[in-house]
């Protein structure tokens, strides 16, 4: 199995969930939550692993943050059982379970300093108090907010405060982190920043951290494995990249960077290739790998755009296979890419992300041009649902 | 600068005036050496004076004070708890109404919620002996039943704008529901309940109309002894009385002010601070 070194020296294992013998530590079973006529979670089954940073990614409404607030205590599920390192939680009490959570709006307490804040879950544990200094300056200093221990959360910054919120779900040293939305609050440029950090103390502590957020960029940085939800089901679980190359359904790929769809139907379906018949393209689609579906069956092919490319002249190699014109309508440039949106001439529009490689050529592509577009046969993802 | 026109001087002018007027003329009228009320005889204290020898007034004003003190404090106990019910209970069938029902008593005539509370009290001595007669407990319950919905109000308003997910992070952290409450709820609203606390007092220190009703022989608080003297007839004695009653009052009211404004600037400057280091 394979074995990286962190920062301080711990060995985890990269990736546990492809190790058979490796139990579970989180498992969620078959867990639906109901409000009402309204199914907020949909039976839900995951196993999450020690030392993961796994992340629950959807959007508003996706029941992300319901199945969250289960796995606090704060929701019971109306059927399902969630299991901790083997323990099951049905009859536990948010206040005895070896779970924190750090809240969207931090929750600090306002009329307690930094400090006592910190202190506050030690405290209700009855730990002794030159135990309970120790531990919370050395998550101060893990948080980098020594100096600003006596102060009240009004007096810090929203950078600070979320720093305090982390702290103070740490302290207790629980078996899982859940973090809702924990950056959701910061702007820009110190939630870019915040994500590495938020990486590095979860790897100095070891904790399992499951984290929700809506932001797709946010959950690929971070997360050791994530799973995307849809109106309270899972659409699907993998790593970053499993998800981004590999989608499993049309509302993965969407939901995940951009792609353009081309509906087509399977013309010919052998284990080394797959052809596709596709007006939308207005060419045939041809993928290098064998796909599980009868001939005949209408499917979807998603490209990223950056898997396409463009050129005036006809590609050199031209099997009439994914190669396919059309006329540029819109460019955008972003200095070290350019986003082309092409109308092809069945009509459609497919948007290609370029890298800038040269400085302003003589003759850059422009509005209106003749372009032709292509990609590799790797590049499309067969898709039926 | 703006030029004010005459017309809104003379707007301004007289709001104030219509406002002021009849206190400012009750506190000078209160320094009259006169014993007839509406003839000026020259300035004079002795009415102050008067009134601290007036044994009656002296134990109607004590008697007033306890009252006040003690219903405020009852109230504000179980204003919170419905304050705290109705902020926290969750949704269901009938909570409007339930929510309306608590806060009627803030629109029901005295008159009703005093002769109501008469009703009962004479009844409930029938049937077991207490409260027995009327006077000082009887005052408190009726005092309490009317001011309770005021401290629920404050204190559910307060509670709703609290978020709530500060004491689930607190259940979180191991804290169990009631501990929660002490360590946490309260201290976080207490503004809201002593704000709550003050209105009861004054309330109750103030009411008339109940408190005639449910009153027993032995206990006169002070607006009963002021309105009935004034029936026989205004003194300047009373008019000292009402000048005393209107400083306490200003007091209260520019202290609580000088507070409030300091806990502003305070606050003001703690955030200069956090957003300077935050750079």
């Amino acid at each position: 199995m394979a074995q990286t070194t962190t920062q301080s020296g711990r060995k985890i294992k990269l990736e546990p969930w492809q190790d058979p013998k490796e139990q579970p530590y989180l498992r969620i079973e078959k867990v639906t939550k109901k409000f009402g006529d309204f199914t907020a979670v949909d039976d839900v089954s995951l196993s999450i692993y020690r030392g993961e940073f796994f992340s629950l990614l959807g959007g508003s409404g996706s029941g992300k943050t319901t199945l969250l607030r289960m796995l606090a205590g704060f929701e019971t599920p109306t059927s399902g059982k969630i299991f901790i390192d083997g323990v099951d939680m049905s009859n536990i009490p948010p206040y005895e379970r070896p779970v924190n959570m750090m809240f969207q709006s931090y929750a600090l307490f306002p009329h307690m300093t930094v400090e006592q804040n910190i202190a506050f879950g030690l405290k209700q544990d009855r730990v002794p108090r030159d135990q309970i200094r120790v531990r919370v300056a050395e998550v101060l200093d893990l948080v980098q907010l020594g100096r600003f221990a006596k102060r009240r959360p009004h007096q810090l910054s929203g950078g600070q405060r979320q720093r305090v919120a982390l702290a103070r779900s740490l302290v207790k040293r629980p078996k899982l982190l859940l973090l809702d939305e924990p950056l959701g609050a910061l702007d820009r440029r110190l939630r870019e920043q915040t994500q590495f950090e938020l990486v590095n103390i979860q790897e100095q502590v070891g904790i399992t951290f499951v984290i929700v957020t809506h932001d797709q960029e946010e959950a690929m940085t971070m997360s050791s494995r994530i799973a995307v939800m849809n109106s309270g089901w899972i659409a699907q679980v993998g790593t970053p990249a499993q998800i981004y190359e590999y989608p499993a359904t049309k509302f993965v790929a969407e939901f995940i960077g951009s792609v353009n769809m081309f509906a087509g139907r399977i013309l010919e379906d052998e284990p080394d290739h797959v052809l596709i018949q596709s007006e939308e393209a207005g060419c045939d689609l041809y993928i290098n790998h064998g796909v599980p579906v009868p001939l005949g069956t209408p499917v979807s092919v998603a490209v990223r755009p950056e898997k396409m490319s463009i050129s005036r002249e006809p590609p050199p190699v031209d099997s009439g296979r994914n190669v396919t014109r059309g006329t540029v309508r819109e460019i955008a440039y972003l200095g070290n890419l350019s986003n082309y949106l092409i109308e092809l001439d069945s009509g459609k529009m497919v948007r290609i992300t370029q890298p800038n490689f040269n400085r302003l050529t003589e003759m850059p592509i422009t509005w209106e041009d003749r372009v032709h577009v292509s990609w590799q046969p790797f590049a499309g993802v067969v898709l039926t649902q | 600068m703006m030029r004010r026109s005459g017309f809104v001087l003379t707007m301004l002018a007289f709001g104030y005036a219509f406002l002021y007027v009849p206190i400012i003329l009750l506190i000078i009228y209160s320094f009259n050496e006169s014993r007839l009320v509406t003839v000026w005889g020259g300035w004079s204290t002795k009415w102050y004076v008067g009134l601290l020898h007036n044994q009656q007034m002296l134990s109607a004003a004590w008697l007033s004070l306890r009252i006040a003190a003690l219903s405020a404090t009852i109230s504000v106990i179980l204003g919170t708890m419905a304050g705290m019910a109705m902020a926290r209970f969750g949704r269901f069938k009938g909570r409007t109404l339930f929510g309306g029902m608590i806060t009627a008593p803030l629109v029901m005539p005295e008159v009703i919620t005093g002769l109501s509370l008469l009703l009962l009290f004479v009844s409930l001595e029938q049937l077991i002996g207490w409260p027995e007669g009327r006077g000082m407990t009887t005052i408190t319950i009726a005092h309490v039943t009317f001011t309770m919905a005021f401290v629920a109000v404050i204190v559910q308003s307060r509670l709703v704008s609290l978020d709530e997910s500060i004491e689930e992070a607190a259940m979180d952290l191991g804290a169990r529901p009631a501990k929660i409450f002490f360590v946490i709820t309260l201290p976080i609203i207490s503004p809201a309940i002593v704000s709550g606390w003050l209105l009861a007092f004054t309330l109750s220190l103030d009411d008339l109309v109940i408190a005639s009703f449910v009153s027993g022989p032995a206990s006169t608080t002070l607006p009963m002894v002021i309105f009935s003297s004034v029936r026989l007839g205004v003194t300047p004695e009373i008019n000292a009385l009402a000048t005393i009653i209107v400083a306490i009052v200003t007091t209260g009211i520019i202290a609580a002010g000088v507070i409030m404004a300091r806990q502003e600037r305070i606050r003001r400057i703690d955030e200069q601070m956090a957003s300077a280091s935050n750079a």
